[in-house]
């Protein structure tokens, strides 16, 4: 290790930062949440998250948040993913392939416009 | 770099590393590999995370699900459910004690929330092992700042105007210790040290110990600003041998900040140079007074001396140090970050004209003894005890009534249920016979004797007095022995009188504080619980059932159950009984071990 500079503190940050998102639950532009439940993993979520995976490696993108969750209660329509964007209705996509996955990794998670085809519903369920 | 799906944060604090989180993660990590997971999640080790009781701990991220008292045989079942398919183990979070339903998330448990984070505020989050975590939390920026943008006098003043006291308990105003030290090596044309005290000896106190194992660099860059304002270039840490874990990651935290060039010659580019050595500490109690701690360091034995020689003026060496203690050099880089004004903004009193005026920021104590959860809580400073007691630490164990709190280590005192409203700052507490001190807090239920917590206080003391003045040392022993007649029965009428007349005369010609503040156990337990000494004395009982001398044990036949567990556990044999018949105890064999007492679920056994 070389001894750095001023400058590079903000880089050593830039470069970490990415890996404590998940501990320090931010920050981060897009959060992609993959349903698995018993149904979704039966339905092939696992591939579908680790599609997701994949792109952010393989494009470095940072300030993409991956988590998972159990069932979000529509099975015949998995594998389904939620996508929040801060400041926006949070968006679920269903039947989802790792092809469809990567459409929506390209026009929503990047470009922020919905992919209107693979849609099953915008915005959060009523809270009791 | 592939991004993680889940991470699973384990403490790895010296509590939760000696009830197994070794092999918690071992386990956790064989498990993860067994599902196909661990490209997806990985495990990562942090420093303390406060809550020992319920350790071994796991924090699951991001959705903060909260596990505890995790046993490697939970493992599989966890993995499977929560890590695999999603859904979360009730069985393993935790429950409040007298409910029913767990708390998943970590920020929703009493203990947390009432918590303020400013020293501690990376527990949990960064690798205590990686720089980079520390970088990635605005590690190393305050230092950055003050050497591109601030004099070195402006520092101190803005660490005079945070009113920043010393966190080892003596609450000396940080700021004016370090501007002293300085104009005294300007004058003498000296070199200067820094010296950070991490020899931390109170019995039950282990905050020191969490913040060098969770968080080590933000000591680091506290000592180099230190040296920064001070104009030095050599800093030594005083750590206890008995902290292994908090040594290795001290030593591997200064040699990263070596290796990035955050110490060593010109640092960050700038005209500063500093270094920081580690010298262990041997263990004696008294090494912890800063003059005992600076003889030690020079290789002598550690005895303190008198205090008008100060010294920043003549102190390692003879040269002008300034010595602080671990949480107070924790504290400097977020005031240079956030500013004197953020800090002064959290805690009690006025400190814009006079540093002693008020209580500033945070203080971290570790809550031990009889209470629900113990642990490590970091509060604003001016909180009460009550809200530590009973919020925090959620109440006295198995329904108990709360007796006192022992605050400030061995030299503090006792403090009754009537004073459980007053504020906890630096001067509140020394205003009722006992002192916030360094930050041990122990919790005293009605099964404590008063009589018998001040002798063992007063034991260790009389072992860790260093000997050098007479009041200490034989007042010390003088009053352990009338502490000791008393709680065997053979207290006499006068007794009281001299222990008073001794505190008096250890309070006024003491060399130090540990022999000037010992009383403090004594004399506040008999200010506050003079029944109990009277009935030692005079009605030879000892009502919280301590004092093996002073009672004798029953069984209720009418409460007993027969249950047999008593008599199954009792080690030397001395209940005898059938089953679901009234037990008994042989007198003639009972040791008064109190281990039927403790297990009898139905309140069966009296100690009379």
């Amino acid at each position: 290790m070389p001894k750095i500079k001023i400058k590079d503190l903000a880089k050593i940050k830039e470069n970490t930062l990415s890996s404590i998102t998940l501990r320090q639950g931010g920050p981060y532009r897009v959060k992609v949440n993959v349903h698995m439940g018993t149904c979704g993993i039966a339905a092939g979520a696992r591939t579908i998250m680790n599609a997701f995976l994949s792109i952010i490696e393989s494009k470095n993108i940072k300030d993409v948040l991956m988590t998972t969750s159990g069932c979000a209660g529509l099975c015949s329509k998995e594998p389904m993913i939620t996508v929040e964007t801060e400041g926006a209705a949070p968006v679920k996509y269903g039947e989802l392939t790792p092809e469809k996955a990567d459409r929506i990794f390209r026009e929503h998670i990047l470009q922020g416009s919905i992919v209107k085809d693979f849609v099953i519903a915008v915005g959060h369920e009523r809270l009791a | 770099m592939k991004p993680y799906r889940m991470e699973l944060m384990l403490c790895a604090g010296t509590g939760c590393v000696s009830c197994g989180a070794f092999k918690i993660r071992e386990t956790l990590e064989k498990e993860l590999e067994l599902k196909g997971l661990k490209d997806e999640i990985r495990v990562v080790q942090t420093g303390c995370n406060g809550f020992c009781e319920k350790g071994p701990l796991v924090l699951v991220t991001p959705d903060q699900i909260f596990y505890c008292s995790l046993k490697p045989e939970n493992i599989p079942l966890l993995v499977e459910e929560h890590f695999l398919k999603g859904r979360p183990v009730k069985r393993f979070m935790f429950t409040p004690p007298k409910e029913k339903e767990p708390i998943p998330i970590m920020s929703d448990i009493p203990f947390y929330k009432q918590q303020m984070l400013i020293v501690l505020k990376n527990r949990g989050i960064i690798d205590p092992e990686k720089i980079d975590d520390y970088i990635a939390r605005d590690g190393y920026i305050a230092l950055a700042k003050v050497l591109t943008s601030m004099t070195p006098e402006e520092v101190i003043k803005e660490i005079k105007a945070s009113g920043l006291r010393g966190r080892g308990g003596g609450g000396f105003p940080t700021g004016v210790k370090w501007e002293s030290c300085k104009k005294a090596g300007i004058e003498r044309n000296e070199d200067r040290y820094v010296v950070c005290n991490a020899d931390e000896g109170d019995p039950g106190a282990y905050m020191d110990r969490s913040i060098i194992e969770s968080d080590p660099h933000s000591v680091i860059e506290g000592m180099i600003i230190g040296a920064y304002a001070i104009g030095c270039s050599q800093g030594l840490v005083y750590i206890r041998k008995e902290y292994p874990i908090a040594v290795d990651r001290l030593a591997t935290a200064i040699a990263q900040a070596r290796e990035y060039g955050l110490l060593g010659k010109n640092i960050l580019e700038s005209n500063l140079s500093f270094d920081i050595e580690i010298h262990r500490g041997a263990g004696a109690f008294v090494c912890g007074e800063s003059t005992a701690l600076m003889a030690s360091l020079e290789g002598k034995a550690g005895i303190p001396r008198a205090k008008y020689i100060h010294t920043v003026e003549y102190g390692l060496w003879n040269k002008p140090t300034c010595l602080n203690n671990v949480e107070t050099w924790a504290n400097v880089p977020i005031i240079i970050n956030r500013g004197a004004q953020w800090f002064t903004s959290i805690g009690t009193g006025d400190v814009s004209t006079n540093p002693w005026g008020g209580s500033k920021g945070t203080k971290v104590f570790s809550l031990t003894g009889k209470v629900n959860n113990t642990g490590l809580v970091e509060v604003p400073m001016g909180i009460s005890l009550r809200e530590i007691v009973f919020n925090i630490g959620g109440g006295i164990r198995r329904n108990k009534e709360f007796k006192a709190v022992q605050t400030g280590g061995p030299s503090g005192g006792f403090l009754p249920e009537k004073h459980l409203d007053l504020q906890i700052d630096f001067d509140t507490l020394t205003e009722v016979g006992s002192m916030m001190g360094s930050g041990g807090m122990i919790v005293t239920d009605e099964n404590t004797c008063m009589v018998d917590m001040a002798k063992y206080f007063i034991d260790f003391l009389q072992n860790e007095s260093c000997g050098k003045c007479i009041p200490c040392r034989e007042g010390l022993r003088s009053m352990y022995d009338i502490l000791d007649r008393i709680t065997k029965g053979e207290g006499k009428d006068e007794d009281t009188d001299t222990l008073r007349d001794l505190s008096d005369v250890m309070i006024k010609s003491s060399l130090c504080a540990l022999g000037g503040s010992a009383p403090n156990p004594v004399l506040s337990s008999l200010n506050y619980f003079p029944e109990e000494y009277d009935k030692h004395i005079h009605d030879k009982q000892c009502s919280a059932g301590v004092c093996t001398a002073l009672f004798e044990m029953y069984i209720n036949p009418k409460l007993c159950t027969g249950c047999m567990v008593c008599l199954r556990k009792c080690p030397v044999g001395a209940i005898t009984g059938e089953k679901k018949v009234a037990h008994s105890i042989d007198r003639t064999k009972c040791t008064k071990c109190g281990v039927c007492y403790d297990l009898c679920k139905f309140d069966a056994i009296i100690k009379q």
